[in-house]
Order: C-alpha cells, then sequence, then structure tokens
C-alpha cells in the first residue's frame, strides 16, 4: 500500500547492484594518486606488492569475516585463532628445546594440522551459538579470549622461532614473480566471489542474513549453512596465521592480537552490513586495498607510530563518508 | 471430522505448546478438494499456528497432518512439502536486499550448479507474466509496495505447482482495491481447480470468497460449517463465545471553542501529496481516507516525523517541532502508530512491558533508571484495557500473534497521554472484538481531550470519525460530516463525484 510506484527500469536495479561493489573504487585511486605525490616509491610494482603481500594475511581474515557477517552473524574469536592454530600446530611438530610439546610427529602435517585445529574452533563457536542459541557476540568474544588464553599458556607467553622450513614455505615463496600468499588469497577471493554470486550455496548466505524464517521456509537447511560458515571462517583464519607466520619468520605471542578492528572496518567500509544479507566479497576485498594503501602511505609518509592510529582511523571514516556517498544507500 | 477421498488436507487431533502457552488443543480440521475454505478466529486462537504445522515449518506435538491421506512427509524434506502447500505467510518472507528474481526462486536459483543471472530473470519474468503480476523481476524486493511483495510471495507459492495454497491474513494490510484485485485472483485460481486457506479477520471478506469455514477459539475447534448456514452474528459468536452485540460509535460532540492540538499548513511532499491544510481541535477525531495512491499515508507520516515534508509547516500543541525528527515530534505531545509494525512498530525481542512503555521510560523512575515494577504495573494496566493475550507483561513481542502485536503497539502510542494521535491502520490484522476495544481506546483518548487523525482503509474504522477527509492524487478533495454513507465515501475515494 505504499504510494509511490517505486520499479525501476528493466535492468536498472541489477547494473547499479553491480556498482555498488566498486563504490571504494574512486577512493582507491585517490589513494593511488596521492600516494604517488607523497613518494615516487609508491607507485613502483615492487611497493605494490608489497603492500598485497602485508595485506594478504589480513585480507583472508577479512574474507572469513564477510562470509560470516553476510550470512547474520559475528565472529570476533578470528583474530585469536590466526596466532593459535599455527603456534599449537607447530609445537607438535617441533622439539622440546624449541617450545614443542615434544611429540615431534613429521613437519609435512603441521599445515593441514594447523587448518583443522581453525576449524575446529570455528565448528565450536558455530555449536555454542547454534545449539545453545547464544548470542554470537559475546559466544566470540568469550572465544577471543580463551583461545588467545591457549596460546599463552601453551607457549608460556614466548614467540616460537625454530619453525620447519615446509611451514614457513608458503608466506615467503615466489610463484611466477608474485608472492605465493597474493596468489593464495587471490584464489580464495575468486572463489569466493564466485560462490556468493553464482553457486546456490553462497546465495544461500544472502537469504538466511535478510530474513532467517524465510530461508527456512524456502528449504534452506540455515543452522548447517551457518555451520559450515563458521567452520570455513575458523580454517581461513589459520590459514591467514600460516601467511602472517611465514611472512614474519616466527609466532609472536600477540599474532594477530587487536587484527578484528582492520577486519570490520574493511568489511564495513567495503560495504558488509553488519545486520546481515547485504555487501560482496568484491566489496570487502576493496576495503582491504583501502586500509593497505592508507597504511603504506603513512608508512612511506614516515608518520611517526603515534600519530598513526589516529590518522588511519580518520581515514575509516572518510572512505565510508565517501562510499555512503558514492553508493548513495544508507550504510547499516 | 471423518476422512473423505476428496479431502485435500486433514489435521486431525493437533495440540501445540510453546512453553506455558498453549497455541492448539486437540484442534483439527479437514480441506475439501477445490473449496476455499475459511478459518477464523480471534487473535491467538492458534491460526498462524496451524499454518506452520500445515506447512511444515513446526512439528505438532500430538497429532498427525495427512494431504489426499497419506501422512505428511518429513520435517527435513522441504521439497516434498512444498509440492503439497504453498503457503503466504502473516509475516512477509520477502528478503529485501535481493531482486525479485531471486526471491521468487530463493534455494532452487539454478537447476545444474552455476547461476545464470540473465536465465534466472527471464524465467522469472515469466512466472510473474503468467500470473499476471506486472513487477520488473530485476527490482530490488525492498522497493515493492506491500501489495507487490504479496504478489510475488503468491506467484511464487504457485510457481512450486502445489494444488493447495494457504493465505495468511493476506488482505490485512492491502486496500480496497487491491483487495478486489486479490479476490479476482483467488476466484481464478478456484476455477482452474486450486484448493486454497483462506485467514482473514474481516468477516464480510469469508462470505465473498469462501464456501467453507471453521472457527477456532482458545486453541480449539469450534466448528466447521458451509459459509451460508453460519449467518454472520452466529460466526462472531462461534469465535467470541458471546452473542454478537453490533458496534456503535460514540456520539459525540466536538467543542469548536477547544484548542487545537494539531495544525497543518500548506503541507507537500514531492509525487506524494501538496498543499493539504488541516487542523484537529482537541476532542475531535479526523479520519483520512483514500485509495493506496491517494498519499494519505505519506501525509500521515510526515504529520509524526517520519518522513520530512518539503513544504509548509505542522504544529503540534502550538510547538513547531523539528520537521521529520520523530523524538521532537513525541516530545511536543503527539503518539503515533505507524503502518508497517514490523519495520517501526516494536522491538521484536524485547517484553510486552517494556515496548509499550518507551516513550515513557523517563517517567517510570529517575535519572536514566527504570523502575521495573511500575512498568510491570502500567504494562500490566494496558493488557487489561486493550485486551492483550499473552502469557504476562515479561512476554517478548516477538511471540505474540499478529492482532496482538498490533495492540501493543497502540498500548504504546497511547502510553504518554499524547494531546494528538496519529494511527495508521491501526485494525490491521485485529479480530472483530479487539478492534471494537482499539477503536474504543481512540476514542477514550479523544474523550480525553486528545485530537486524533485516524487513516484507515476500512469504512468500518472511520465511523468513529468526526469527520473524514479524502484524498485523491495526494491532495484533499472532500471532507464528510459524521453520517456519511459506504457509497459516498467509496466514489469519492476513488475520484468520481
Ligand atoms: N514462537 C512462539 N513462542 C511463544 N508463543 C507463541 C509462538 N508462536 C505463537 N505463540 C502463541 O501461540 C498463540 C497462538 O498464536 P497464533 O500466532 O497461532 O495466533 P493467530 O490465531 O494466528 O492470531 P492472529 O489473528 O493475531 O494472527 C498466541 O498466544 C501466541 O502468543
Ligand atoms: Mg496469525
Amino acid at each position: 500500500m505504499s504510494d509511490a510506484r517505486t520499479l525501476k527500469r528493466p535492468g536498472a536495479g541489477l547494473r547499479l547492484g553491480r556498482f555498488r561493489d566498486l563504490t571504494l573504487v574512486p577512493v582507491i585511486i585517490v589513494l593511488l594518486v596521492a600516494g604517488s605525490f607523497v613518494d615516487p616509491v609508491f607507485l613502483t610494482p615492487g611497493n605494490l606488492t608489497n603492500v598485497l603481500q602485508q595485506q594478504s594475511a589480513l585480507a583472508l581474515v577479512v574474507l572469513a569475516e564477510a562470509l560470516i557477517l553476510i550470512a547474520g552473524k559475528f565472529d570476533l574469536s578470528l583474530e585469536s585463532t590466526v596466532g593459535m592454530a599455527p603456534a599449537v600446530a607447530v609445537m607438535f611438530v617441533i622439539p622440546v628445546s624449541a617450545g614443542g610439546f615434544g611429540l615431534e610427529i613429521p613437519a609435512a602435517l603441521a599445515i593441514p594440522l594447523c587448518l583443522l585445529i581453525g576449524a575446529a574452533i570455528g565448528a565450536f563457536n558455530g555449536f555454542l551459538i547454534l545449539r545453545f542459541q547464544l548470542s554470537a557476540f559475546v559466544v566470540t568474544l568469550a572465544m577471543l579470549i580463551v583461545v588467545h588464553g591457549l596460546q599463552l599458556g601453551l607457549t608460556g607467553g614466548k614467540s616460537l622461532f625454530a619453525l620447519p622450513e615446509s611451514f614457513l614455505y608458503l608466506g615467503g615463496a615466489v610463484w611466477l614473480g608474485l608472492p605465493a600468499a597474493i596468489w593464495i588469497t587471490g584464489l580464495l577471493f575468486a572463489a569466493g566471489i564466485a560462490a556468493l554470486g553464482y553457486f546456490r550455496a553462497g546465495r544461500s548466505l544472502y537469504a538466511i542474513g535478510g530474513n532467517a524464517d524465510a530461508a527456512k521456509a524456502a528449504g534452506i537447511r540455515v543452522d548447517r549453512v551457518l555451520w559450515v560458515v563458521f567452520i570455513v571462517g575458523g580454517t581461513l583464519a589459520a590459514l591467514a596465521g600460516v601467511l602472517e607466520t611465514g611472512r614474519l619468520g616466527g609466532i609472536s605471542a600477540n599474532q594477530g592480537v587487536g587484527w578484528i578492528f582492520m577486519v570490520f572496518a574493511a568489511a564495513v567500509i567495503g560495504g558488509v552490513s553488519m545486520d546481515g544479507g547485504k555487501g560482496t566479497i568484491l566489496g570487502a576485498l576493496t576495503g582491504v586495498l583501502v586500509i593497505g594503501l592508507v597504511e603504506n602511505i603513512l608508512t612511506l609518509k614516515g608518520v611517526p607510530g603515534e600519530w598513526k592510529q589516529l590518522v588511519y582511523g580518520a581515514i575509516i571514516l572518510v572512505a565510508l563518508m565517501i562510499s555512503r556517498l558514492a553508493g548513495g544507500r544508507a550504510q547499516d | 471430522m471423518t476422512s473423505t477421498d476428496s479431502a485435500v488436507v486433514e489435521a486431525r487431533g493437533i495440540t501445540k505448546r510453546f512453553g506455558p502457552t498453549v497455541a492448539l488443543d486437540n484442534a483439527g480440521l479437514t480441506i475439501r478438494a477445490g473449496e476455499t475454505h475459511a478459518l477464523v478466529g480471534r487473535n491467538g486462537a492458534g491460526k498462524s499456528t496451524l499454518v506452520s504445522i500445515l506447512t511444515g515449518l513446526q512439528r505438532p506435538d500430538q497429532g498427525e497432518v495427512l494431504f489426499a491421506g497419506r501422512p505428511a512427509p518429513a520435517l527435513a524434506d522441504r521439497d516434498a512439502w512444498r509440492a503439497r502447500v504453498a503457503c503466504v505467510y502473516q509475516r512477509s518472507t520477502i528478503i529485501p536486499a535481493l531482486t525479485v528474481a531471486e526471491n521468487l526462486f530463493i534455494n532452487r536459483q539454478t537447476e545444474g550448479r552455476l547461476i545464470n543471472w540473465r536465465a534466472l530473470r527471464t524465467r522469472a519474468q515469466g512466472v510473474l507474466d503468467q500470473y499476471g503480476v506486472d513487477i520488473d523481476a530485476g527490482s530490488q524486493a525492498g522497493d515493492l509496495s506491500v501489495e507487490q511483495r504479496q504478489l510475488v510471495e503468491i506467484a511464487r507459492a504457485l510457481s512450486f505447482g502445489a494444488r493447495f495454497i494457504i493465505l495468511d491474513e493476506p488482505t490485512a494490510q492491502l486496500d480496497g482495491p487491491a483487495i478486489s484485485r486479490l479476490f479476482e485472483r483467488m476466484r481464478a485460481l478456484r476455477e482452474q481447480g486450486v484448493t486454497m486457506m483462506f485467514i482473514s479477520h474481516h468477516l464480510e471478506e469469508v462470505y465473498e470468497v469462501c464456501q467453507t469455514v471453521t472457527v477456532f477459539r482458545d486453541a480449539k475447534h469450534v466448528i466447521t460449517s458451509p459459509v451460508r448456514d453460519l449467518p454472520h452474528d452466529a460466526l462472531v459468536a462461534a469465535m467470541t463465545g458471546e452473542a454478537a452485540v453490533a458496534f456503535e460509535a460514540r456520539a459525540r460532540k466536538v467543542d469548536a471553542k477547544a484548542p487545537v492540538v494539531l495544525a497543518v499548513s500548506g503541507l507537500g511532499l514531492a509525487g506524494r501529496f501538496q498543499d493539504v491544510d488541516l487542523q484537529v481541535r482537541g476532542g475531535e477525531i479526523v479520519g483520512l481516507a483514500g485509495s493506496g495512491s491517494s498519499g494519505k499515508v505519506g501525509l500521515a507520516e510526515s504529520l509524526v516525523g517520519l518522513r520530512r515534508p518539503d513544504t509548509g509547516t505542522i504544529s503540534v500543541n502550538g510547538t513547531v517541532p523539528r520537521p521529520g525528527d520523530v523524538p521532537s515530534t513525541l516530545k511536543a505531545g503527539l503518539g503515533f502508530v505507524p503502518q508497517d509494525r514490523h519495520h517501526e512498530g516494536f522491538v521484536p525481542l524485547l517484553s510486552i512491558g517494556e515496548n509499550a512503555t518507551m516513550p515513557i521510560a523517563h517517567k517510570l523512575g529517575r535519572f536514566g533508571t527504570i523502575s521495573s515494577s511500575r512498568r510491570r504495573s502500567r504494562a500490566e494496566g494496558m493488557i487489561q484495557q486493550l485486551d492483550i493475550k499473552t502469557t504476562g507483561p515479561d512476554q517478548p513481542v516477538g511471540d505474540l500473534s499478529g492482532g496482538n502485536a498490533q495492540k501493543v503497539v497502540l498500548a504504546r502510542a497511547l502510553s504518554d497521554d499524547p494531546s494528538a494521535l496519529v494511527v495508521i491502520n491501526p485494525t490491521a490484522g485485529v479480530d472483530i472484538k479487539a478492534k471494537r476495544a482499539l477503536l474504543g481506546s481512540v476514542e477514550d483518548a479523544a474523550a480525553r481531550g486528545a485530537g486524533a487523525v485516524l487513516v484507515s482503509d476500512e469504512l468500518d474504522d472511520l465511523r468513529i470519525c468526526d469527520r473524514v477527509l479524502v484524498m485523491f492524487h495526494g491532495r484533499v478533495t472532500k471532507e464528510l460530516p459524521r453520517g456519511w454513507t459506504d457509497s459516498e465515501l467509496v466514489a469519492a475515494m476513488e475520484g468520481i463525484d
């Protein structure tokens, strides 16, 4: 009974929808231009590759969080998984003298084990949230503390340095001229974009996040899908941990700590709604790029560490406003 | 009830509890092939609960459902359910952020692996065209009007090929012409042999489109009868358990010297309405009538601050609230019932008490605290006054039946003793007895000196008004004093005179 006939011309809806993913593109262009003025080094392939490599681990966590947010849930514990999963997996491999458990299982098992731990954390989150109908926010907030606490307890708060070569490989290798981490992250994002754009299972995340009752009535197994999403999320966070470990060559006690703010910032400026059901993986990717470019420019410009946070936060706010203006729709 | 060969669906001895609430108590019904079967009963009688059991969304605690004499499929087998029964639920199952095409084919976007969006849209447009729904499949579902959304739901329901359709209060949110269009559609479907179950609180609609009627009262089956054997009063008596009394609007006289509580001059909003002047005195009830595109809802929403008008001024109680600002309008002494209760009406997870007392929270305690005992007692008063069917003030509003949730919204509007009241379709989805209670409380508010604007698609609601303004294409075209006839009002609404 709404008074207005609000139908758009054929096609307008879909085409606008495409553009909405790309509202941050102008921001990225502005950043590229601004960066080239700040420092001539900025626009060199070497520097840009560097930006991408540095962001690849964070990007995987953003991918995980975007999937979970689109499905209408929340996971804060991902950042703790980034540190804990690789740390514990590696401790099964390395000798006691290096801080391990003394089990010394074959080094080739470390990465699969790490991913498995991530999956298990996601599964446990899903179990608490879906079976006990608890709030995702509170459950994963508690899990953020529990998982990080587990890492601190098991490692005694120490960093792990004597890591098996194979575990570091992915974070440092170069394939066809680009760091392996960029390939891996790129491929996983491509898979995410395809899954959420062109597969029924992926589209069901939008239905669940948009209206869970309607999704249920349409025959979507809401709980099962959500559970899988939590498990995929945990696994991606663990993989992010592997890449980050390889890039830095060790696992410090606070690997991943504090990431979750950046993760949410990237997802939200990329157009992923905190209320669920809205946003795209491509949008989330542009969010990551904005964050990465800003960070790089601040570093090149030599902004003192104490001021970085402030500038960082302010730029995120500006990016939000620009994407809102360009997108034209209210951001939730 | 005996099962016959021609029974499309049969529910036997169904019992369903939600905690302490018994929603269905050994109730059942049988629907025969080809008939349009009405299910009526007061708010909270268990109608929607039966719908969710008949469509396989919920499992009954006891009892069984049979389709064409055979046991219903397993709950997990959604496809099997959808091949047998299609449903337009009381709560919309359209997902606003997705396109119409995707909503139509949700979870079956493709047979194969990859979704071909172009093909999907063509298929969706085909379905819409087939059922005569004039909507572009590529538009966003969130941009559709209530009627259009409902048409999409109906088209979707039919597209599964089920020959049995349930419509749970489809007319509650529609205006007159939209309802006629829906009924035409329903008659055409019946001619094609489709069986339907129809739920409504508008009993005249039952007589218009249904052949058989079943009445539920307090979670129990009361009677099933051919519609023609159960005249209106007998039907009301079966629903309420007491003899029907005709509703009389109270005789009232407006004091011509009473202060003006709501004054509007030169109000306009591009594309919605223009040049509206309106003065409502304390103790007066002014009706706003008009078709769906008349702009009456837009006007009312501007009065309460939900929309910001382009031109003109609004003053409440002599003060001019910030245009387009709900809190300052409320502060000026206005209470309102929004059209879309699921959007703007209430917070589903909060209790009745919290929802109903939201505007007066500051009066229930000091320094930003809220005294829960005072809130309880206020809420209990409202529950009684409006006859809300609930386990108590602590029940979340999301668990209430549709009509009872609507009463909570009105309770909230009245909680602050507003001096001006704007209510939009307050009786949508409200049963016949509760409707009287709701309209009665608007009349009570007027008797206490409040001025009210009542927007409604139902002629009966407008009878309590001292005068009715009729809008047509965004302008007030006619003013009818008390004592108008239906045909007079309808003619004015359709712009013929
Ligand atoms: N999920 C739920 N949790 C708790 N109580 C519920 C739930 N669903 C329904 N109820 C209760 O069951 C009773 C029957 O509700 P139902 O929705 O079937 O009523 P209805 O006949 O459809 O009413 P209306 O005409 O207002 O839509 C109500 O008292 C309601 O509060
Ligand atoms: Mg109902």
